[in-house]
């Protein structure tokens, strides 16, 4: 990649350095909630990421995002409550619940388009809900303490924060790479192909929805893994936890920072937690500003930060 | 015996205060191609203004009345403040835009009514039981939600099907250049039919209020059943809303009152307590999964375009 | 699979096509023969591009039977049909906006490669797809304007994109549909020059109003009247067949505006 000193890849640059410093910061400055937050931001936009994936390259406006983190991070609580406490039994559980979540939902609501499939990914992500809600032996509605994060032997420790933020970071770098690959890769290709122009692409020999449902499916493995770092972070698990809203807010990370750019949902993460925080330190009314900003920038910023930083550069 | 008549009158009425909501709600999307996530938030703030109203008048209805012209008039300056600005933008800013909307209201009744909830208590004449067969008693109140929303679906029937208004909502969003060849001023008929979703919203939540308590977040919930609704009986189809809407009500609700016990039957009783609750709140989506197998389209679908 | 010469590449049986009320496509039989350049053409509404929308899978018949070289192609989704060899341009252009001119073409080459569940390595530096797509665009003139968005090309480029993108899927029938509408007098003789040359390499039906271009190409042509064949043959004939000129020649001021 021939790297171009413009506003968008000097600010990603930024993120990226910052993210990966934080925790000597913190370290130095003795700021322990700082990383804290940032390991939550860290988790969450691993879990953009992924949405971005299929909103932002694969033109998949899904609303039921949520029920991944909540799949992944049952994956882990539930193995915990049942005495399997080690991560590499754990997090590939929550990655492959996810995908066959992922294909189930996907074969089903990818039969129709637009509208349609936003209120039927909402709608399922709200089934998902109300299983966990049943969960009586798992908590039910009060969701279940995880006493012990996942244990991966000596290899790394879950419980010091400093290896679980790097850990976390890993993941999400990890994850974005991926992303890169695969958005960048005979498959991603056509991916964007069908978001493009569906018709197209079927008529030169593409089946849209064959390469659709993969899609979905991928995303929904990153974002159960996001489930299973959450997990481990709150060190508890709730139905709460995949309450639709927290899909529209995934959406909501990822405009903010921009769809289908590489770093948007990262950056759109960031500001959106980071907003939110500082938001509720003046009020615990911070949605009443949060909910027409929100409104105000679908009505005047389109293409999110990243578009913004895009236009920037461009003049 | 006793029992099932009562859970399907039970249903009935829950499946038509689903069509109030899910009507707007098509209504809105059909003529203006919108698509509202605020439509729950209508249906909370009805039965927030009906507590509030129904308190200080001291008459039931009166309150409600008042509640409902509040309800139609937060609708009426919530479009022609900001939702106006979306027709014709791509639906995910509206559900962004909405979603920031639900966010709004729920910390703004927060803000005002505070976290607990309200209870709005019906007056006597409403908490009698009447008999409806030998034997079966009713309580008065269903009835008469009964009652008032069957008169409202057919009065959005006749307005549907035998006005001018009827004819351009039914003319549908693909037909909006139409609609303006007619010299009709759309911008006047879009805050209308709004109004009129927000008023349906609204009539809803507030003759809902006295069953459940009042509370934040209560119109998350019914909107995602409006939504399933919908996608079962076809997007934009007032009809197909209906038909969906007390299918879905009755399955719903039957299969909560059934389902546990007719588990029992067939699974220990343990695991019968275990899976019941789970499953009967699934029935609804099970139903949307088969009708999206069977008919992607909805099962009633609007006429095609 | 061409079993001989006198076995059509393409036969059309009895096609019915409803739109609500109107008959887009009534009852209508075609053949064409490995190798020719087969015209079709017809009044505005005559039913051109249903047809060629039925043969290529994007519009469903209610009755009838599309046989495709050898094979029953009636009930195939689009995209089994385009690899069988069917490939089809659009008469409004219909390529991927947000693409170069390229990558319109490397995604059809990749199609027709038939490996696209690979996730890892860069699509855009694969020499395979890239060099296909060049030669692709060469074919049509366009090997300049490889980079440009498409957004960004002309009409007339677009035009010439579209068939570059069908060409590039290595078709063995392909069907263009007014590929020479909307062009200048100067890009329409040079995609006459262009299908002049690919007529000798692959089957081609050609949906055109400009009937100069058709006369100029055509080995056969059939004309579509209301949905129906009212005449096919050699040119020859449907120049002096009376209901063709009755129906369609003799509006000459249709004909010519059009184009
Ligand atoms: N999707 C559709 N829905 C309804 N009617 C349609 C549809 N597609 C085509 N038609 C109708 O079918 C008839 C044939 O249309 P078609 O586009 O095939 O004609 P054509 O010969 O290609 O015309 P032109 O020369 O203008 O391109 C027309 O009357 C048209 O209105
Ligand atoms: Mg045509």
């Amino acid at each position: 990649m021939n790297f171009s000193f413009n506003a968008r890849n000097v600010v990603v640059a930024l993120v990226v350095l910052g993210l990966s410093l934080l925790p000597v910061y913190s370290a130095l400055s003795g700021n322990i909630f700082i990383l804290t937050l940032f390991t939550r931001i860290v988790i969450f936009a691993l879990a953009a990421a992924s949405l971005n994936l299929i909103m932002g390259y694969g033109g998949m406006m899904s609303f039921g995002h949520a029920a991944y983190l909540g799949i992944g991070g049952y994956a882990v609580g539930i193995l915990a409550f049942e005495g399997i406490g080690s991560g590499f039994i754990q997090w590939p559980v929550a990655v492959a619940a996810s995908a066959l979540y992922g294909l189930v939902i996907g074969a089903l609501s990818l039969r129709t388009r637009g509208v349609y499939f936003i209120m039927i990914t909402l709608a399922f992500a709200q089934m998902a809900f109300y299983i966990a809600s049943g969960l009586s032996r798992y908590g039910g509605d009060d969701g279940l303490t995880i006493y012990k994060r996942s244990d991966f032997g000596g290899l790394i420790n879950l419980s010091n924060r400093v290896q679980f933020y790097y850990l976390c970071l890993g993941c999400l770098f990890g994850g974005i790479y991926l992303i890169w690959r695969i958005v960048n890769s005979r498959f991603g290709m056509v991916v964007q192909g069908i978001r493009s122009n569906e018709q197209r692409m079927q008529a030169i020999g593409y089946h849209a929805n064959r390469y659709r449902l993969v899609c979905f499916v991928i995303s929904g493995m990153i974002c159960g893994l996001a489930g299973a770092l959450l997990a481990n972070n709150t060190d508890f698990i709730s139905p709460a936890g995949m309450y639709w809203t927290r899909s529209g807010e995934l959406m909501v990370m990822v405009v903010f920072g921009g769809m289908g750019s590489l770093f948007g949902p990262v950056i759109g993460t960031i500001v959106f937690l980071l907003l939110e925080e500082v938001l509720s330190q003046f009020t615990e009314y911070w949605a009443l500003i949060m909910g027409p900003l929100l409104l105000l920038i679908v009505l005047f910023a389109r293409g999110g930060i990243m578009g913004l930083l895009g236009r920037m550069s461009r003049d | 015996m006793l029992v099932l008549v009562e859970q399907s009158l039970n249903g009935l009425q829950f499946g038509l205060l689903l069509f109030l909501l899910a009507a707007g709600l098509t209504l809105v999307f059909g003529i203006m191609d919108f698509v509202n996530l605020a439509h729950g938030s209508l249906y909370m703030m009805g039965a927030y203004f009906a507590a509030t109203f129904v308190a200080w008048t001291g008459s039931f209805v009166f309150g409600i009345v008042l509640a409902l012209g509040a309800t139609l008039l937060l609708g009426i300056v919530l479009e022609y403040v900001a939702l106006r600005h979306l027709y014709g933008r791509d639906h995910l800013d509206q559900v962004l835009a909405t979603f920031g909307l639900i966010l709004f209201f729920n910390d703004a009744v927060r803000l005002i009514w505070g976290p607990a909830g309200l209870a709005l208590p019906l007056p006597a004449w409403l908490t009698v039981p009447v008999q409806i067969m030998p034997g079966v008693s009713y309580p008065a109140y269903r009835l008469s939600i009964i009652a008032v929303a069957l008169a409202v679906a057919a009065m959005l029937y006749v307005v549907v099907m035998r006005t001018r208004i009827g004819m351009l909502i039914r003319a549908g969003a693909s037909n909006r250049e139409m609609i303006g060849a007619l010299g009709i001023n759309i911008k006047l008929l879009f805050t209308l039919v709004f109004g009129l979703g927000a008023a349906l919203a609204g009539l809803a939540g507030l003759m809902q209020a006295p069953i459940l308590t009042v509370q934040i977040g209560m119109g998350e919930n019914i909107l995602i059943l409006a939504f399933v609704i919908i996608v079962i009986g076809g997007i934009g189809s007032i009809r197909g809303a209906f038909l969906a809407a007390i299918f879905v009500g009755m399955i719903d609700t039957l299969g909560r009152a059934f389902l546990p016990d007719l588990l029992r039957k067939v699974l220990s009783s343990a695991a019968a307590s275990t899976a019941a609750p789970a499953l009967s709140s699934m029935l609804i989506y099970l139903l949307m999964a088969i009708v999206l197998v069977v008919r992607p389209e909805g099962l009633f679908p609007a006429a095609k375009r | 699979m061409i079993d001989s010469l006198a076995d059509p590449l393409l036969r059309v049986e009895n096609l019915v096509r409803r739109f609500g009320g109107i008959l887009a496509t009534d009852n209508l039989s075609l053949d064409v023969a490995p190798g020719e350049l087969h015209a079709i053409i017809g009044p505005n509404g005559a039913g051109k591009t249903t047809l060629i929308s039925q043969l290529t899978g994007q519009v469903m018949p209610n009755s009838g039977a599309i046989h495709f070289a050898g094979r029953n192609v009636t009930h195939l989704p689009s995209y089994k049909r385009s690899r069988l060899g069917l490939a089809r341009s659009f008469q409004i252009t219909s390529l991927l906006p947000d693409f170069s001119a390229c990558d319109n073409v490397a995604l059809a080459a990749q199609a027709h490669d038939g490996h696209s569940f690979r996730f890892w390595g860069a699509a855009r530096k694969e020499p395979g797809l890239r060099n296909a797509a060049q030669a692709a665009l060469k074919r049509v003139g366009l090997e300049k304007r490889a980079d440009v968005p498409v957004s960004e090309l002309s009409h007339g480029e677009q035009r010439e994109l579209e068939l570059a993108v069908a060409l590039a899927t290595k078709p063995q029938l392909l069907l263009l549909d007014e590929p020479m509408a909307g062009l200048g007098v100067t890009e329409s003789a040079r995609m006459v020059a262009l299908l002049k040359e690919l007529r000798r390499e692959v089957t081609i039906v050609l949906v055109e109003h400009d009937m100069e271009a058709v006369f100029a190409l055509a080995d056969r042509i059939t004309v579509l009247v209301y949905g129906r064949v009212i005449a096919s043959g050699l040119p020859d004939a449907i120049r002096n067949n009376d209901e063709v000129k009755r129906a369609y020649l003799g509006d000459q001021h249709a004909v010519t505006s059009h184009a």
